[in-house]
């Protein structure tokens, strides 16, 4: 019993530091890449439309390719980056670049809902275009990107089930090995439980703060 | 425009070239669309005074936002040149146009306030992007929610707030940067009858205060009315008729003009639209007349009409006002036998107003 816990508790803390790592870099890099899809398009505050088709294009190539064909080939980049192809850190690198463009494309939905208007009101108050990014499209789509970067968070918990069946750890790895290949159903159903209290956790966090911040 | 009075004319030249506060001349504007170029705006000459409280009326698509937008080049003209106190806007940069907006005030139909943020930082926004200290942006929110009668509002969001109040949230920050001009864009459209007036109040009580020029385009002549100095009116992107609005509502020239006149003014009462004959039955019947006063500075003289018309006159019906204090309106007079010809009475009225016309008549009873 104490073994199990051990392995869950290990499993559990993989899940939460590749998870946690991956969603990280992909605020980081979704949400520009979202405000430049969505300001890039035609009519926009930076308009370049050539440029808003091109990282459609790479962004949509990317959102097409199912997870574990883009873990294995991204393996040669994964061992460039980290220096190994296994474990936690070599996970982070293909669950970053998978959530990347699909929370740009959820984040680029709520910003591109922001009434026009309102960045014509901006403006003409005399906001620069940084401004207008800054004061206007992200505060008035923050509600729409929590919502979508909680949509996001689970799907990397769904997706790092995925990696750690290649040997990336976590407690989709515990499952895969000891509940899957050794027919223990026990630890099957624990990580199960643990996983749905984990996504109802994120779940609920993640609604309760669109909701405070959704003033409309 | 033809067949103003050179009184006028000239007086408008010499404010060109001594207070002309926005200038348009010969602006243009073609949208490409699906269907090829479409013409939005077409030769536009305009002089705007400075103080003065001007409006743009049309019709939906006649061009009005377009030329609005010219001012802060919100829009792009195609042609032509914008001058404000003289400048053409075309050849600014970023820096200037930020600058120019920045003594520009805008308001909209649809208020356009950030939703996420309270009325106070709405009102504080502009102030905070032109990096405005702290204390001042404090001082300068305060003074403007007080001119707009919010201050007890100032930690609400725009949500919580009715249609009038949006809109003076929407005054007091486009008023932050103590600006030469308010282009206010369908301003009322949105609201009630009551809170049109309260609006409309403000503005001119703001106009009249801090001397900005208004530039208010809509498509209710009632707003015009209300407040407006002088009024353009646009059909298809381009000027049919412009002038002083007692002018304009007095002897509106162009179809159009009339047409949005129209739900102002006054129909003939039902009773005596079904009595009235167009022939003349007997030579005891009443000679139905209607005068027109336009504002040109004749005043319907009770008296002096009685007399005109052989004693025997009755009033049927009518509608006047005071616009920037001339008579406009009309009377609908009855006219009982008289021992003079119906042509000579109808002369004399000539003499007392504006336009005279003969509706019919009706059987005496």
């Amino acid at each position: 019993m104490s073994l199990l816990f051990e392995r869950l508790w290990q499993g559990l803390l993989d899940t939460l530091l590749m998870v946690g790592v991956s969603s990280l870099l992909a605020l980081l890099a979704g949400i520009p890449l979202a405000v430049f899809l969505v300001t890039s398009s035609r009519g926009g505050i930076f308009e370049a439309p050539r440029l808003n088709r091109v990282l459609g294009a790479i962004v949509n190539l990317f959102r097409s390719i199912p997870f574990l064909i883009l873990m294995v080939a991204l393996i040669p980049f994964t061992r460039l980056i980290v220096g190994t192809t296994y474990g936690v850190w070599a996970a982070v690198v293909p669950l970053t670049i998978a959530a990347t463009p699909f929370f740009a494309r959820i984040a680029e939905v709520s910003l591109r809902e922001v009434d026009h208007g309102l960045i014509e009101a901006a403006q003409a108050m005399g906001c620069r275009r940084r401004h207008i990014v800054w004061h206007v499209l992200l505060p008035e789509a923050l509600p729409g990107i929590v919502g979508g970067f909680t949509i996001t968070l689970v799907t990397m918990i769904n997706s790092s089930a995925m990696a750690g069946a290649i040997g990336a750890g976590g407690l989709g790895d515990l499952a895969y090995r000891y509940g899957y290949q050794r027919f223990d159903t026990q630890v099957m159903l624990t990580v199960i439980v643990v996983l749905v209290v984990m996504v109802s956790f994120i779940q609920f966090g993640g609604d309760r703060l669109a909701q405070r911040l959704n003033k409309r | 425009m033809s067949g103003f009075d050179p009184f006028l004319q000239q007086a408008a030249a010499a404010s060109r070239v001594a207070q002309a506060h926005l200038l348009f001349e010969r602006l243009g504007k073609t949208y490409e669309s699906a269907q090829g170029p479409v013409q939005a705006l077409r030769d536009i000459e305009l002089t705007i005074e400075r103080g003065e409280v001007f409006g743009i009326i049309g019709r939906s698509g006649a061009g009005k936002s377009s030329l609005l937008r010219t001012i802060n080049r919100l829009e792009r003209p195609s042609s032509g040149r914008v001058l404000i106190d003289g400048s053409d806007i075309a050849g600014y940069d970023d820096d200037a146009l930020v600058a120019l907006r920045r003594r520009i005030g805008m308001i909209f139909q649809h208020f356009n306030l950030m939703s996420a943020k309270t009325v106070w930082q709405n009102v504080e926004l502009p102030l905070k992007v032109a990096g405005v200290p702290r204390d001042a942006r404090q001082r300068k929110v305060r003074e403007l929610l007080e001119l707009v009668g919010l201050e007890d509002k100032h930690g609400a969001y725009p949500a919580q707030l009715s249609g009038g109040q949006k809109q003076r949230v929407g005054i007091a920050r486009a008023l932050v940067h103590d600006p030469q001009i308010l282009l206010c864009d369908e301003a009322t459209s949105a609201l009630d009858p009551e809170t049109t007036q309260a609006i409309l109040g403000l503005l001119r009580e703001i106009n009249r205060r801090l001397g900005l020029t208004v530039v208010l385009i809509t498509h209710e002549m009632a707003v015009i009315r209300e407040i407006c100095d002088r009024v353009v009116v646009l059909e298809r992107g381009a000027v049919v008729e412009q002038g002083p609005v007692w002018q304009v509502f007095g002897a509106p020239r162009h179809d159009v003009t009339r047409t949005l006149l129209a739900p102002l003014q006054h129909a003939l009462p039902a009773s005596l639209q079904q009595r009235l004959q167009l022939e003349r039955g007997s030579s005891a019947d009443d000679l139905v007349l209607r005068l027109h006063f336009s504002g040109s500075g004749l005043e319907p003289d009770l008296p002096a009409l009685g007399a005109a018309l052989g004693g025997r006159a009755t009033l049927l019906d009518a509608s006047l006002e005071q616009i920037q204090g001339h008579a406009v309106g009309h009377l609908i007079l009855s006219v009982g036998p008289s021992t003079l010809g119906h042509a000579v009475l109808i002369e004399n009225a000539r003499a007392l107003a504006d336009h005279v016309e003969v509706l019919g008549y009706v059987a005496a009873v």
